[in-house]
């Protein structure tokens, strides 16, 4: 049956609106939960540094208990608030916007992980990383000793690596292998750690900068190398106030 | 093309709700007709979810809400939509479902969410769903098309948890993340890298299809 042109724009403008309006309506009604599962979720990574998670403890719970966080800027200044003057919430920020503006620019959330015995005593940093891999965006959470040069964990996440290669980046036994790293020599210099070419699957081949690599993944180690050492060097000035015991400053 | 491919069944007297006619709607896609391995649809979200059998599990539930309310609309409304924009107006309502599948993923299942991320969207291109729309859905009545929907979706799941299946049993050694190799005493068993990448997909929906068609006697015609 051939119908009007009237009747085929009508119907037309009446589907948009109906499914329009039912989308709306679900996306609005969903937010909040989609907002809640998105906070689990960085505070899974950014706790999965430091600690193994079996997927039963209340991680907000855990995470509000242990954790406290800050700010800073690449030049170690604590960021109190945004451009707006709202406060900052450091699990808010979202490093991979951040990634995108000039280093000098850029918020750093630092989170501190406190001891469980006493919460005034800090027992791990976590730092936000962020870089490419070889397809897309990599990231990861890295966790130093309150030396402020031994790893104790890195968790890492990637959007787009290749399965069973670059990918593998998020398994435990290559995240562990940094673990008692050390990013700086003996004058201070930041030599950060290396992730190496080829794979020889013995760890006492590798000086404390290095770490074995992945077959097959290179570029991707490449990534991680260079992602590591970009920002283990933006937070560099804050590493030298925490160190020389100096108040952190804040600037609004 | 024509929307009348299937011919419609003159109805006297009220027909059983699973009568034999009925239950071929359900039946035959699963093996006969199956979408992936004789028709050879939706080929591309069968290679790309299936490193995994959670990640693969979710996309057949989302693939079988969306084909079956997606033919269940448009048989609703198969009367009034107008001829000449049907694909468009098949395209609005699968793109819409599947958004709210999408937007409910992130809602209550973030972690797979993340995994599916794009694929969950690439529902939309499935020729699967848009073909059963317009060779079904389109003539047929609500009732029937939601059978065929439910047909044609399981059609899909099985053989994508299938591949699924092997692919994580001899790619990452688990089942649904259950280390099965290390449980039986195996913990050495080595990983085939081969399975984990979409090659390994390949061949066994090769493998899949080879055995189907020899068993059903099947040929390209």
């Amino acid at each position: 049956m051939r119908r009007s042109n009237l009747y085929i724009i009508a119907f037309s403008a009446i589907m948009t609106i109906v499914l329009g309006g039912l989308l709306s309506i679900t996306a609005v009604g969903l937010k909040p939960m989609q907002q809640k599962a998105i906070r689990l979720d960085t505070r899974k990574q950014i706790l999965g540094a430091v600690m193994q998670l079996t997927g039963k403890e209340d991680v907000l719970t855990l995470y509000d208990l242990r954790t406290k966080s800050l700010v800073v800027t690449a030049t170690g200044e604590v960021v109190k608030t945004d451009k707006d003057g709202n406060p900052l919430v450091a699990e808010e920020v979202n490093v991979g916007k951040e990634y995108k503006k000039p280093v000098e620019e850029r918020l750093l959330p630092v989170f501190q992980f406190m001891s469980e015995s006493d919460p005034n005593q800090i027992e791990a940093y976590i730092l936000p990383v962020y870089g490419n891999g070889l397809w897309n965006k990599i990231w990861g959470f890295v966790a130093l000793e309150t030396d402020l040069n031994t790893i104790k964990g890195f968790s890492m996440d990637h959007k787009a690596e290749t399965p069973g290669l670059g990918a593998r980046i998020t398994s435990k036994d290559i995240q562990n292998r940094y673990v008692g790293k050390k990013l700086f020599d003996d004058q201070g210099n930041l030599v950060s750690v290396e992730m190496l070419k080829g794979e020889r699957g013995d760890p006492s081949l590798f000086n404390e900068h290095q770490v074995d690599g992945m077959s097959g993944a290179t570029l991707t180690a490449k990534g991680v190398n260079k992602m590591l050492k970009n920002y283990m060097d933006y937070y560099r000035p804050f590493f030298k106030r925490i160190s020389s015991g100096e108040e952190l400053t804040s600037i609004q | 093309m024509s929307t009348d491919t299937i011919e419609k069944p003159v109805v006297k007297k009220a027909e059983p709700l699973l009568s034999k006619r009925r239950k071929k709607f359900v039946t035959d896609p699963l093996n006969d007709d199956n979408p992936i391995t004789i028709q050879v649809l939706g080929i591309c979200s069968a290679l790309a979810v299936t490193v995994k059998l959670e990640p693969t599990f979710v996309m057949s539930c989302s693939v079988v809400a969306v084909i079956v309310m997606s033919n269940l609309i448009i048989s609703s409304i198969r009367d009034i939509i107008p001829n000449r924009v049907r694909i468009i107006v098949q395209l609005a309502i699968i793109a819409s479902l599947v958004v709210l599948v999408d937007q409910v993923l992130k809602a209550y299942f973030y972690d797979v969410s993340k995994l599916l991320s794009v694929f969950v969207g690439l529902i939309i291109t499935n020729c699967i769903i848009m073909g059963r729309l317009e060779a079904f859905a389109m003539a047929n009545k609500p009732y029937d098309s939601i059978l065929d929907g439910f047909g044609s979706g399981f059609g899909y799941a099985w053989i994508i948890l299938t591949v699924a299946f092997f692919r994580e049993l001899f790619g990452s050694g688990s089942v649904f993340n259950f280390k099965v190799f290390e449980a039986i005493g195996l913990a050495n068993f080595p990983t085939n890298g081969l399975m984990a990448s979409p090659i390994g997909a390949f061949m066994i929906l090769g493998l899949i299809i080879w055995i189907q068609r020899t068993k059903n006697g099947y040929v390209e015609h």
